[in-house]
């Protein structure tokens, strides 16, 4: 037998249990919708620091580093606050990021596209980073900027001068400061017209891998516009050391002009083995012999001591600019280290502020409003001139210096000389230009 | 027909330095019988002595110049070797232009107190393991002394540069000119090469040791203390791989992962030259580095892409089918 209890006042109760129960679900459901892999949930938020500290760009990876920890520091309130008493946007207070204390984990990328993945996901998932930025090699940042926009979380590229990075491995998670292969070769064709005539022939050596691969067909294109004419176009294994054998060919090749289209430890010994040969002092077709080194970098340049003098490249950034925002990342850089910044140091340190700037503007650290923000994003007071983050391909559009290594320099640290600064516009390109097509940017993804 | 000539010596200049890595590989496991793979990292400190002595001597005495500012604004640091104090500034920049040939004269006591502390405290505990084992620690410790130098040194290549005299091209033969340091380079290696043969062909204390690597254990029951001979030529070896090191340094600039970069390249040699077989460490030297340098030419890459990449191991696979002996190895020995 059993006995009913059952009274109104105990239905309600339990209607209202039972109410709350089916809906407490539906509450958490609709609270993850709304979040995003790695929401910052206390009154701190961690960046990920993904940079070379071992292998070939360990000492690059050093200056991004340094660099990265100046912007934390500034972030914070500490130090003189750099940049951020330079740039446009005035939404930086120092006080971190929305009024959490930024913190950061680093990770190594060994300068391998499998390693820094690693290193990525691990500072992703154990270390709760939401935003991953770094690199000195395009084949990392491709690498993982894949990984970020998987995971569901922010890429901001460290050096990477790939045309793919922005054109067809792009990703809308995916964001790049540094310049391109494109914009090195638009910036350096009028400069070489003028330095060396409409009429050369020019020899390519080509590191082979993506960047060496985008950089010969940008400047290739570029000089071929103007007059020159390409007669020969070499690729160079990566690991190579010694470059003698592909630079003696050189010789007789009938080129006046040798276009390295290498980057670091490859620049150095190539560069070092054509002065060698005495390329610089040969007479060729009735004019003097020229090298070119599209892209340089001012801890590349120290490596190749005398034989950077006078040679031209570009760069996207130089210590020696005398702008307010150069100039007081300077200071605070030179200050606190006690000597300048190197380029990669620079685009590091702007690429943080620039999220921190996204994220306070968009009041979010939602990826997607991240992204948002970004897109179409134009700033000043951050070295490089008026600058534009094209929402088209998250690339940065700013002015590029064409340098050239310095005759007679007066430190150490005084290697480049920068010979023309050239306009944005002038390296600008259309976002469906040949060069970056095959890729889709795809929709952000706020992971979780 | 010239850049055939110049394919020519870019393979000798190649194989000048594949050769002398290999020279000290083979005596070390001719005499020793272990495998070395801690060799390339003894023709990267080599090449490091060279830089460290041109630090040492371009150390400098700092004044304040308040007429020139630095980077931040502040007066800059003028810096004078203490070298040009002392001598005057022609035979102080002389002596630093000259650095690299005297690194030779520094290496060689470092080269061999290195060899020594190397056999003496690590390799001698690892003779009789397998050789698996030996590959293991050697090359662990390669890996342990590149750490080092690239903590003290960093990960940017550090140039080194010939003395100015020996900077430019010379004519070698009518219409055909070539760097000036990789022909020192070729007769430096030629004449090191030389006198290790010299060494170990027409002094008593070769003999005995050529005698050891014919048979050890007779050579023992003789009373002559072979093992302290051997010692002695881990030393030696180590000094070949250091001085092949310090004179590299003009042609590349010295990094603290140029001993990997050769490692690889002279086992090869060694494979394709004969275990243990000292000529056929250098014949195979300069075979090889004249082969390479031909597959890097235009027309060569043109009719076969790609096989600038990939020839020395064609042909080392060429010859270990064919004669798996190597070239001049002695039957048995590692067949």
């Amino acid at each position: 037998m059993s006995k009913n209890n059952l009274t109104r006042r105990g239905v309600l109760k339990s209607g209202a249990g039972i109410g709350a129960g089916v809906a407490l679900p539906t509450i958490f459901t609709a609270s993850s919708a709304g979040a995003f892999t790695n929401e910052p949930t206390g009154n701190t938020v961690t960046l990920g620091f993904n940079v070379p500290q071992s292998g070939p760009y360990a000492d690059e990876g050093a200056d991004e580093l340094r660099a990265y920890e100046l912007a934390v520091e500034h972030l914070n309130g500490g130090g003189d606050g750099g940049m951020l008493n330079t740039f446009s946007s005035k939404v930086l207070d120092g006080t971190g990021i929305l009024g959490k204390k930024v913190e950061y984990v680093t990770g190594d990328t060994q300068t391998k596209s499998d390693a820094a993945r690693a290193s990525a996901q691990s500072m992703i998932q154990k270390d709760g980073a939401i935003m991953i930025t770094g690199g000195s090699s395009s084949g990392v940042a491709v690498a993982v900027q894949g990984l970020c926009q998987e995971a569901g979380v922010i890429f901001m590229a460290g050096l990477t001068h790939s045309n793919d990075t922005t054109g067809k491995d792009k990703k809308a998670n995916g964001f790049r400061h540094f310049f391109n292969a494109y914009m090195s070769a638009a910036a350096l064709a009028p400069v070489l017209k003028n330095l060396y005539g409409d009429d050369r022939k020019a020899y390519h050596l080509t590191a082979d891998y993506t960047w060496g691969w985008t950089q010969q067909e940008s400047i290739a294109a570029a000089t071929e516009a103007m007059g020159w004419e390409t007669v020969n176009n070499v690729l160079t294994p990566l690991a190579q050391t010694d470059f003698s054998s592909y630079i003696a060919p050189v010789l007789d090749s009938g080129a006046d002009v040798l276009v390295l289209n290498h980057y670091g430890g490859n620049m150095v010994n190539s560069l070092t083995n054509a002065v060698q040969f005495g390329l610089r002092n040969k007479q060729v077709n009735g004019k003097n012999f020229e090298i070119v080194v599209p892209l340089f970098s001012r801890l590349m340049a120290r490596g190749a001591g005398e034989n950077i003098k006078g040679i031209v490249g570009s760069t996207n950034w130089h210590w020696s600019l005398q702008d307010e925002g150069s100039k007081a990342f300077v200071k605070s850089f030179g200050t606190k280290y006690g000597f300048p910044p190197s380029q990669a140091a620079h685009t590091c340190y702007v690429q943080t502020l620039l999220y921190a700037d996204a994220v306070t503007r968009a009041k979010s650290f939602n990826p997607c409003d991240v992204v948002a923000a970004l897109e179409g994003f134009e700033f000043d007071g951050m070295g490089n001139g008026p600058t534009l983050y094209r929402a088209e391909d998250h690339q940065c559009f700013k002015d590029v210096l064409v340098v050239k290594g310095k005759e007679n320099p007066t430190s150490e640290f005084d290697l480049l000389e920068v010979v023309e600064v050239t306009p944005a516009a002038q390296v600008t390109y259309p976002a469906d230009h040949p060069m970056f097509a095959g890729g889709n940017l795809g929709t952000c993804n706020p992971g979780a | 027909m010239d850049a055939i000539l110049l394919q020519i010596f870019n393979g000798l200049d190649k194989g000048s330095a594949y050769a002398l890595i290999a020279l000290g590989l083979t005596l070390i496991f001719g005499t020793l019988g272990v495998v070395n793979f801690a060799h390339g990292a003894l023709f990267m400190i080599g090449a490091f002595c060279s830089v460290t002595l041109q630090r040492l001597l371009t150390l400098s005495h700092e004044t304040l110049d308040p007429t020139k500012l630095d980077f931040l604004g502040n007066p800059s640091k003028i810096k004078t070797p203490y070298i040009v104090e002392w001598f005057g500034a022609d035979a102080g920049n002389t002596i630093i232009d000259w650095s690299v040939p005297l690194a030779i004269l520094f290496a060689i006591p470092i080269m061999l107190a290195i060899g020594y502390v190397m056999e003496r405290g690590l390799i001698k505990h690892f003779y009789k393991r397998p050789h698996a084992d030996q590959i293991l620690v050697t090359f662990g410790l390669a890996i342990v002394l590149q750490e080092l130098v690239k903590h003290y040194y960093g990960a940017n290549p550090i140039q080194t540069p010939a003395p100015d005299a020996l900077s430019g091209v010379m004519q070698i033969l009518p219409g055909v000119v070539y760097p000036a340091w990789r022909v020192v380079y070729f007769c430096f290696s030629l004449a090191i090469i030389g006198g290790v043969f010299a060494f170990l062909q027409f002094t008593t204390f070769g003999m005995v040791v050529r005698a050891g690597m014919a048979d050890r254990e007779t050579v023992g029951l003789l009373g002559i203390d072979i093992d302290r001979r051997f010692t002695l030529m881990f030393g030696i070896a180590a000094s070949v791989a250091g001085l092949a090191g310090v004179m590299y340094g003009p042609i590349n600039a010295p990094n603290y992962h140029m001993g990997m970069d050769f490692l690889v390249l002279s086992f090869v040699v060694v494979v394709v030259g004969g275990m243990g077989s000292l000529p056929g460490a250098v014949l195979a030297g300069f075979l090889l580095g004249i082969l390479e340098s031909f597959a890097s030419m235009r027309e060569i890459i043109t009719l076969i892409p790609g096989i600038n990449q990939i020839i020395i191991y064609l042909v080392a696979i060429v010859i270990l089918l064919v004669r798996p002996r190597g070239l001049m190895g002695r039957k048995g020995v590692m067949e």
